[in-house]
């Protein structure tokens, strides 16, 4: 069987065991939906009027404010969703079947592919779960084409892709799922702390460069631009090079980590 | 695939014998704590090789090593052909290994777990499912076949991590105390399969705590102490290796001992307990002819018995530094046949 297929086959062994995994226990899935769903209705209904007024300058407008809002929130979305995989990789590698499967003939990335694609479907669905609670509270982007809603799913996955990769060398470097837990925190922190609920220039200023640099500021404005029609500007290629950055730094780290002689 | 040339299976005497795993000098050490320091063994295919050896005597770890889960620090072992460290993938591809700790998905059930390996394996779906059903029936697995993994008994799950092992027919098994935490029926059950596979010439690597297993299923047996390899032969040459079969003569007056001591002469005295040990083999003639020369000698002890040798004398002889005494142990009364 040549590298490419082998590749392949065992990977989407290792996903199909994944996503058993994920059904048998969609409590944990779930659970990851509550604070995003939580932040959305939050500040939507309770903050909602008073953030809007930084952003239309004037009179609070609800709507506005959530078509502002979510894109931010769905970035959220994948922050938690990824830190669900960081733990769930964690617990794995504390399951002795593991080391069976290192000492099997298989693709040796295939576990960690296996995850990382599980993990990117999981964060596809909790995107359109929380989208969905978006459009049912009112959020509306009638003015996107078809191609520009594909751009936006596009770059929600690859922005998936890069995080989930981060998120399986914080596993793999965690000694247990508590510490993974922690350790991938920044991951819901970072969106925070990003343009996700006002813009950078309402920002004060020594805050500024911690919204500026980092990958979920300009993700979000190029799915804002994509979804509802503002600039976009140099945010698209921005966001698109820290997601391949961070790819290939989350595939390298995590290969390393995984090829490392096992506790 | 670099396929590599085996120094090791030459023996000797220049005939060459198929090794299924061979080691030269193999060393691991955690830390500044060497576990195993130099390690050599040569396992013929088709036969079954028991590793011995106290508790954190590094039979683990040899099992880790040759079944590629860890690195060795120094040495040579090859496996099935092929070296360790250069080419894992041609090890991995004719090993099946059981872990000392269960190594299945607890969160799936069992057969998932076992179609799981015959994915991992290549088997088409149907194949895989013949496989699956086949062994869970011969593990007796198939009632909780559809149950989640970790909600296995102990000797349940240790079942399943074999059935598991032997999903795409494994040219060499390494067993980490295979047998640990099951009852007796399912131990000989185990023991059986174990013989069945070496009848369809798979090799055999297992390390047990139990000495009768080893003396039932190996034909070589290795003792692991402080890291090297305290003694390695057949059950037989092993008992033989350390002065276990002797006839055990107590006396209870002091005066008699001595005297009985000073005309045996060739004999292991032991002046605390007032006893002395004449060498045998327990057999019937000997026993006869120790007798007679008891009574030509006027020499009459006040307890008798015959002690054979067996694993365990052997065991305690050999990591004696790990334990008490082995004197102590042999001068118990249950050991008196
Ligand atoms: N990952 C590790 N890190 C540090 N020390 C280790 C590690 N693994 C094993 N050791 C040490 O190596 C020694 C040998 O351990 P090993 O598990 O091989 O013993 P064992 O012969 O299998 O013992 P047991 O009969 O209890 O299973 C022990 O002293 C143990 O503490
Ligand atoms: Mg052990």
């Amino acid at each position: 069987m040549s590298t490419l297929s082998l590749t392949l086959r065992d990977s989407s062994t290792m996903l199909r065991r994944n996503l058993l995994h994920m059904r048998r226990y969609p409590s944990l899935t779930l659970n990851l939906l509550l604070t995003p769903v939580m932040m959305l209705l939050l500040f939507a209904y309770v903050f909602g009027d008073v953030m809007s007024a930084g952003i239309t300058g004037g009179g609070a407008d609800r709507s506005r404010y959530l078509a502002y809002l979510v894109p931010g929130i769905l970035m959220l979305t994948i922050g938690g969703t990824t830190i669900g995989s960081a733990v769930s990789v964690a617990m794995d590698m504390t399951e002795g079947i593991i080391a069976r499967f290192r000492t099997m003939a298989i693709h040796r990335g295939s576990v960690l592919i296996g995850h990382v694609v599980g993990s990117v479907l999981q964060c596809l669905m909790s995107v359109v779960l929380v989208g969905a609670v978006a459009v049912a509270i009112g959020f509306r982007a009638k003015d996107a084409t078809a191609l520009e809603w594909l751009l936006a799913v596009g770059l929600l996955a690859l922005v998936s892709l890069s995080l989930t990769w981060i998120a399986v060398g914080m596993g793999l470097s965690s000694p247990n799922a508590e510490a993974a837990g922690n350790n991938a925190l920044p991951l819901m922190i970072l969106p925070l702390l990003s343009s996700a609920f006002v813009p950078v220039d309402a920002m004060p200023g020594w805050f500024r460069p911690i919204a500026e640099y980092q990958p979920f500021t300009p993700a979000i404005e190029t799915v804002r631009g994509l979804l509802l029609g503002t600039e976009i500007g140099h945010n698209g290629w921005l966001a698109v090079a820290w997601c391949l950055g961070l790819t290939a730094l989350g595939y390298l780290w995590s290969r390393s980590l995984f090829g490392r002689d096992p506790k | 695939m670099p396929s590599s040339v085996m120094p090791t299976t030459s023996r000797s005497d220049g005939h060459p014998s198929p090794a299924a795993v061979s080691t030269i000098g193999l060393r691991k050490s955690y830390g500044d704590k060497t576990v195993l320091d130099g390690i050599d063994l040569h396992i013929p295919a088709g036969s079954v090789f028991a590793l011995l050896g106290p508790n954190g005597a590094g039979k683990t770890t040899a099992v880790k090593i040759l079944s590629t889960l860890v690195s060795a620090d120094g040495g040579q072992a090859q496996v099935a052909g092929h070296d360790v460290a250069a080419a894992p993938d041609g090890v991995r591809a004719a090993i099946g290994v059981t872990g000392q700790f269960s190594a299945v998905d607890g969160l799936i059930t069992g057969e998932e777990n076992m179609l799981l390996m015959a994915d991992l394996h290549h088997l088409s779906k149907r194949e895989g499912r013949r496989v699956t059903a086949e062994l869970l029936e011969r593990f007796d697995l198939v009632e909780a076949a559809k149950k989640p993994a970790q909600s296995y008994s102990g000797g349940m799950k240790r079942r399943l991590d074999i059935a598991m092992t032997l999903v795409g027919d494994p040219r060499i098994i390494f067993l980490d105390e295979p047998t640990t935490g099951l009852d007796p029926r399912s131990r000989h059950n185990m023991w059986q399969i174990i013989r069945e596979l070496v009848s369809d010439g798979v090799t055999v690597f297992l390390t047990t705590q139990y000495l009768e297993e080893a003396d039932e299923l190996a034909d070589r047996i290795a003792v692991l102490n402080d890291g090297r390899i305290a003694a390695e032969g057949t059950a037989e040459e092993l008992k033989r290796l350390i002065p276990g079969g002797h006839v055990r003569l107590r006396f209870c007056d002091p005066s008699a001992y001595r005297s009985a001591a000073e005309a045996l002469r060739e004999v292991t005295r032991d002046d605390e307990a007032l006893a002395l040990q004449i060498p045998s083999d327990g057999s019937q003639r000997e026993l006869r002819s120790i007798l007679d020369w008891l009574d030509s000698l006027g020499i009459e002890a006040d307890e008798l018995t015959v002690h054979t040798p067996d694993l365990d004398d052997v065991f305690f002889a050999l990591t004696s530094s790990t334990v008490p005494s082995p004197r102590g142990r042999r001068d118990q009364p249950k050991d008196a046949r």
